[in-house]
């Protein structure tokens, strides 16, 4: 490995392509992640900002179990989020796969499609249909299916229904992908092996899409430990989880360095399952290059 | 022999299309039947349906005497050998070949006993634990064949299993294959589009073209007496010739070609009628004194020395090619040497030509 990097001579062209986005990550990603690591280790002064020194106050208050709570509530959402999206995202992602290869570009296309809609419309739009007067509440008072309007948001049903509506494509994009790419004559030889249907699907078919199940659970779990304003939303805002605490630290509470030490806690634990992900064999380039 | 399993009138659609037509056929218990042709001409499509995974537009097929009418792949006593392998790549050598044992049930020691016996016939002891993309195309096509194998199916069916292997591999896999056959009894069905293949292994063989039965025989009586013009191309190489059946005599038959009268033997052809003669190469000879019974000139094109045989290439005055393989050791003539064809009677075949229904309708016009 390492003479190979000695020999490598670095093409003009590839720098004039990659160049750009070097750049722009460095910038935007690399000097803010720096700035946040550099606060964490910080004083906070008065009214906002930082003071300069070295304390370690700030990383140990991480670990107060008020925050570890908050952290728990985090990843209880983060749990449910992902296995509704497994549940939901899976059948649909087979019987997608078996589709014509035109309904296939159709079907997924439409699964991208409401990328182009801000997510805060979108989840605007959920709200008119779940809250009390809603569509879906009056469709079931009317068809004598409940006898009281059923509360469907500002609370924890909201708060999931809302993460899994954002997350569902996450799920399905490598889920399908994975399907799609299993080999078909694979099934009809567990069948002629006397395997029926069920069986063939949980002794052939499931474990082959696991690397699929496995991005799709990354691609879910981790941005919900962080996507606070869908819950705050949809779920009333009654419930803290990791995203809006740091929030909060920030902009209410006005301490930065308490704010940049859980971010910092919650890139660790990203990476660290990332790190799982990859250690089992996982592809980056199946989360679409994270 | 008994039949094990019975085809009758079945035909199968894909939509619009066509690709089994009334097909009647039985396979004998204990065989090596090989249905040949080439592709599309229906023969994977019969081999699916006999294995469950198509079900025929209409007819019946029968394993045992028994309707597999609806019956599912996974309720079918026959086992297959895919051609792409279709190995499960999440399990080792021995959890592949295990994996229908474990579905019926079968006891663990059971298992494991069948299993080692199939790693030992197929030659590849100590693989137990490896994954299938550890091994060659020829390791894997064993793994294949063991795993089907191991349920001790009534019939294996095979779709071109040697399809994907390399011209060395495939002669060493076909002799292994038919030595398993021999050794285990089992009635195998296989695929094949290679006449040479067919030849080599098979007890009978089935040649198909466009979803109908050609002919169903050994490869000898296939080889030396083909049924049809389809067949005579098909399998070897084949002279033909087109003509009309002109006398009838007590052991020869003469027929009119473009180029004039030849002979042929005694077949079951009527005054008259269109048919087509095949002489193979072998058996086609030439001469330049002309030869009584024959009127059927040609130029010498050129020769062509592949080592055991030499090929002689001739034009007939129609400008159609023709071919002659003899010895190497006969003196060469000069390319445009003018020569006459010939053959022993009894080696020309003679088949009704698919034009005949021409002459057939001419006929009945004569006689209304």
């Amino acid at each position: 490995m390492k003479e190979k990097r000695k020999k490598r001579k670095i093409d003009p062209a590839f720098l004039v392509m990659v160049g750009p986005v070097s750049g722009w990550m460095l910038l935007l990603v690399l000097v803010p992640f720096l700035y946040i690591f550099v606060i964490s280790f910080m004083h906070r002064s008065a009214y906002g900002g930082v003071k300069p020194g070295f304390t370690l106050e700030n990383i140990l208050q991480v670990f107060n179990p008020d925050y570890l709570q908050v952290f728990g509530v985090s990843i209880g959402y983060a749990a449910i989020t992902t296995i509704l999206c497994i549940l939901i995202g899976y059948p649909f992602a087979y019987f997608v796969a078996k589709k014509t290869p035109v309904k296939k570009t159709v079907i997924m296309a439409l699964v991208m499609v409401p990328f182009m809609i801000s997510s805060l419309i979108r989840l605007f739009a959920w709200i008119n249909l779940l809250r009390r007067e809603g569509i879906i509440n009056q469709a079931l008072l009317a068809l004598g299916v409940i006898h009281k309007p059923l509360q469907l948001v500002y609370n924890n049903v909201g708060a999931v229904i809302g993460l899994t509506y954002t997350l569902l494509p996450f799920m399905i994009l490598p889920l399908y992908s994975s399907i799609e790419k299993m080999d078909k004559s694979l099934l009809e030889a567990s069948y002629d092996l006397g395997a029926k249907p069920a069986e063939a699907f949980l002794k052939v078919t499931l474990p082959l899409t696991m690397p699929g199940i496995f991005a799709g659970t990354i691609m879910t779990f981790i941005p919900t430990l962080g996507l606070f304003f869908v819950i705050d939303l949809m779920g009333g805002s009654k419930v803290l989880v990791m995203g809006s605490l740091i929030r909060n630290e920030f902009i209410t509470a006005k301490d930065w360095p308490l704010g940049a030490a859980l971010s910092l806690f919650l890139i660790l634990v990203t990476l660290i399952l990332v790190k799982v992900y990859q250690s089992r064999g996982g592809n980056m380039d199946e989360l679409g290059g994270m | 022999m008994e039949d094990i399993i019975r085809i009758q009138d079945v035909c199968k659609d894909f939509g619009e299309n066509k690709v089994v037509k009334h097909l009647n056929m039985t396979v004998r218990k204990g065989e090596f039947l090989t249905l040949l042709g080439p592709s599309g001409c229906g023969k994977t499509t019969t081999l699916r349906m006999i294995a469950g995974f198509e079900q025929p537009t209409s007819g019946t097929i029968q394993i045992e005497e028994q309707d597999m009418k609806g019956r599912k792949p996974y309720q079918r006593e026959v086992n297959t050998v895919f051609q792409n392998y279709a190995l499960f790549p999440h399990m080792t050598i021995s959890e592949n070949i295990a994996f229908g044992l474990n579905l019926k049930k079968v006891k663990k020691e059971e298992i494991k006993k069948r299993v080692a016996e199939m790693l030992d016939l197929v030659q590849l002891m100590g693989y137990e634990n490896r994954k299938p993309d550890q091994l060659s195309g020829g390791q894997k096509q064993r793994v294949a064949i063991a795993r089907a194998l191991v349920n001790r199916p009534k019939v294996l069916l095979l779709d071109e299993p040697l399809g994907a292997l390399d011209l060395k591999l495939r002669k060493q896999m076909q002799f292994e294959l038919k030595r398993l056959q021999k050794k285990l009894g089992i009635t195998f069905v296989y695929v094949t589009h290679d006449q040479e293949e067919a030849l080599t292994m098979s007890d009978r063989i089935a040649v198909m073209s466009a979803g109908v039965l050609e002919q169903l025989d050994v490869p000898k009586e296939i080889y030396n007496h083909p049924a049809s013009k389809f067949v005579a191309d098909f399998i070897g190489e084949s002279n033909l010739f087109y003509g009309t059946v002109s006398r009838i005599q007590e052991d020869t038959v003469s027929v009119i070609l473009e180029t004039g009268m030849v002979s042929v033997g005694k077949s079951a052809v009527a005054s008259g009628e269109i048919v087509d003669i095949s002489v193979r190469p072998e058996n086609l000879k030439m001469s330049e004194t002309p030869i009584p019974g024959f009127d059927c000139p040609a130029v010498v094109k050129e020769y062509v020395f592949v080592g055991n045989i030499c090929k002689v290439m001739l034009t007939l005055p129609s400008g159609k090619e023709v071919r002659i393989n003899q010895s190497p050791k006969l003196p060469e003539l000069p390319a445009g040497t003018h020569v006459n064809l010939y053959w022993d009677i009894s080696d020309a075949v003679v088949m009704s030509s698919p034009d005949n229904h021409v002459y057939q309708a001419v006929e009945n016009a004569k006689l209304a």
